[in-house]
């Protein structure tokens, strides 16, 4: 039995045992079972050995979830619990197994609403799954930016890239509003801008997989944009440069986000396999759903927010 | 239905020699021939056997004679290439593959014994840049034209095959787009690159590389040669490896270069004769490339024995690399916290 126990404690890295010296230190000490803090230590050293040796897989996206999920995932942890306090509603009509594509409202002058709602889906959902973001392809131009966006599992917002991660069987996340969404002024806070042209409706009746409406309270007011610096934005190539009330006048303690309550709602799966062939070639078709969707989000946000008490205590 | 004469272009290089060795010793080929401006080195030439080494420049008319007098009914032409000869044979490199096409398609078209063409071409094709989907299928093209090199070169060289299809539809034409390839044995700008003492990468950038095994590689031309499989492929391991995973694996250390001092990087490598990096190999090394194989395995036949991970796994232990830190030195570091950690308990 003593060493049954010890065997979990290497598992991720077998080739230690394959390798290594018998394990007869450690049945030296039978009794007590790797208390906590022990197997978090193997487990990060048996990490930073896969790293330093190369070890690991990333898909054709440039996917590492080895990283990910030992890197990128944990210091969003407190930002989503004790920061953002994230309420998650609805995450059984996000399915266990198979494609489906979740469309969401964007706001918040930066991206964290997708970070949030990515991270959700991993810590809470029943299967821990991981979201495949698709991104502007601003973010992939820029250095450091783009290569982590791609660790993390996004890749560029196109209809190429969006059917081949639904095809197997992905869960895809999109935020269709882009730069005019998040980068709303606050006056114009949960109201939605235009779903784009579509795009991930023709790939969603493409592949058949359903599309989860998915509505995020909360983010609009973190960093309340109330300016845009053009001049600044234009010298960085940005979208926007965003002035809050806090940025940039306080410098980068202005870049801490407000600590509002948020809640993230998935709705009902939207069927898209019920269409039959060719339906993706049908612009009607292509331009109700879209609406279908995006009305769905609108109403979903306008019901949160009558039931919402306060910004910061929910 | 088998090749009867087989012409083999870019004999005296890895694929090509190699390539004519298969074919001279396979029964049901009667006679091989291969082509290229110098002769083979002595290993390469006593594997290729009976085949008979030409010595011709394919820019030059005489290989219309070559291929009209020795009733050549299949052409391989494998000898487009991305490794110059020296820090000036770019120029030269550009006239072998884009000029010695036209005049190889050229004396092609004359001759009505041919029925066949293979021809090596490469997913450079595509381009390498921030806006492309992440993975090619056969029918994408490049978001922005490559401007100049290697894949200048292929993107001409493939439009003069599309060319040549037109004008001589009675003959099958296989253009295989190969990723890069990688092996203990074959020299290309990647192995050389991953063989420099400390790698220099983009910094801020990480790119996705798919490679093939040159086995593979050998393989999947061979079968197009032998077999009638017209069509244009994606030719690439399963599989991609990140660069700064590939590195690792390597046991190199990467030396991150900021982006605007990477064309001087680039000229200082090339003098020294290190590395020879054209600017859209620099890109590739930016954003990389995977492509999408499915084509390949369903319509070609063909499933690549080696990953992208093996391949380049066999390239390091063939080459006799070693690790940076001992891996064993790892795990024995690995277990000593471990149990120093239970003692503390």
């Amino acid at each position: 039995m003593a060493e049954a126990r010890v065997i979990p404690l290497h598992a991720p890295g077998r080739r230690a045992k394959l390798t290594g010296v018998p394990a007869e230190p450690e049945q030296a000490a039978p009794e007590a079972p790797p208390s906590e803090w022990e197997e978090r230590l193997a487990g990060v050293l048996a990490f930073l050995r896969r790293r330093v040796q190369g070890d690991y897989e990333v898909d054709e996206f440039g996917f590492d979830p080895d990283l990910t999920d030992h890197v990128l995932m944990p210091p969003l942890k407190p930002l989503y619990e004790k920061w953002f306090r994230v309420e998650t509603i609805g995450l059984h009509n996000v399915p266990a197994t198979g494609g489906a594509l979740l469309v969401a409202n964007h706001s918040g002058t930066l991206p964290l609403d997708a970070t949030m709602t990515a991270y959700g889906i991993r810590a809470e959902h029943p299967a821990h799954r991981h979201l495949r973001m698709l991104g502007a392809d601003l973010v992939f131009k820029t250095p450091v930016l783009g290569a982590l966006a791609r660790k993390s599992g996004q890749t560029l917002a196109c209809n190429p890239d969006a059917e081949r991660l639904l095809r197997s069987g992905e869960l895809v996340g999109v935020w269709p509003e882009g730069f005019k969404g998040i980068g709303k002024p606050f006056k114009d806070r949960y109201k939605l801008q235009r779903f784009g042209r579509g795009g991930f409706v023709s790939a969603a009746l493409k592949t058949g997989v359903p599309i989860i409406p998915c509505s995020i309270v909360g983010a609009e007011e973190i960093y309340p944009k109330i300016g845009d610096i053009k001049a600044l934005a234009r010298l960085f190539g940005f979208p926007y440069f965003p002035v809050t009330p806090f940025f940039p006048l306080l410098g980068p303690l202005g870049a801490i986000p407000l600590p509002s309550k948020w809640y993230i709602e998935f709705g009902e799966p939207i069927r898209t396999d019920v269409h039959g062939e060719g339906a993706a070639d049908d612009p009607m078709l292509v331009f109700n759903l879209t609406d279908q969707v995006r009305e769905t989000i609108q109403q979903t946000l306008y019901r949160l927010l009558t039931q919402r008490r306060n910004v910061f205590l929910g | 239905m088998a090749p009867k004469v087989v012409l083999v272009t870019g004999c005296s290089r890895f694929l090509g020699g190699h390539l004519a060795a298969r074919f001279a010793a396979n029964p049901d080929v009667d006679r091989v021939l291969g082509v290229d401006t110098e002769p083979p080195p002595r290993d390469l030439l006593r594997r290729m056997g009976r085949a008979e080494f030409v010595r011709a420049d394919i820019r030059n008319p005489l290989i219309a004679k070559v291929i009209a007098t020795a009733h050549v009914d299949t052409v391989v032409h494998a000898s487009v290439t991305a490794n110059p000869a020296g820090p000036s044979g770019r120029t030269v490199m550009k006239e072998m593959n884009v000029i010695g096409t036209m005049q190889l398609l050229a004396a092609c078209q004359k001759s009505p014994h041919v029925r066949k063409l293979v021809v090596k071409s490469t997913s450079a094709v595509y381009g390498s840049s921030s806006r492309d989907p992440a993975v090619f299928t056969e029918d994408m093209g490049p978001k922005d034209l490559p401007s100049s090199g290697y894949a200048k070169d292929a993107v001409e060289v493939e439009g003069y095959v599309r060319g040549f299809a037109r004008r001589r539809p009675d003959v099958d034409v296989t253009t295989l787009r190969f990723t890069n390839f990688i092996g203990p044995r074959i020299d290309t700008v990647l192995t050389r690159y991953f063989a420099l003492p400390v790698v220099p990468t983009v910094l801020g950038y990480d790119a996705r590389v798919q490679l093939l095994h040159s086995e593979d590689a050998l393989a999947v031309l061979e079968r197009a040669t032998l077999h009638d499989l017209p069509g244009v492929f994606n030719v690439g391991g399963d599989g991609v490896l990140l660069l700064s995973q590939a590195i690792r694996r390597a046991g190199k250390l990467p030396l991150p270069v900021p982006t605007a001092a990477v064309p001087t990087v680039g000229r200082l490598f090339r003098s020294a004769r290190l590395v020879d990096f054209s600017p859209d190999q620099m890109r590739f090394l930016n954003w990389g490339r995977v492509v999408d194989t499915t084509l390949l395995k369903r319509e070609f036949g063909f499933t690549p024995r080696w990953t992208t991970q093996q391949a380049f796994d066999d390239y390091v232990s063939g080459r006799g690399m070693r690790p940076l830190i001992d891996p064993e030195l790892l795990t024995s570091v690995e277990r000593t916290v471990l149990d120093a950690a239970a003692k503390l308990r």
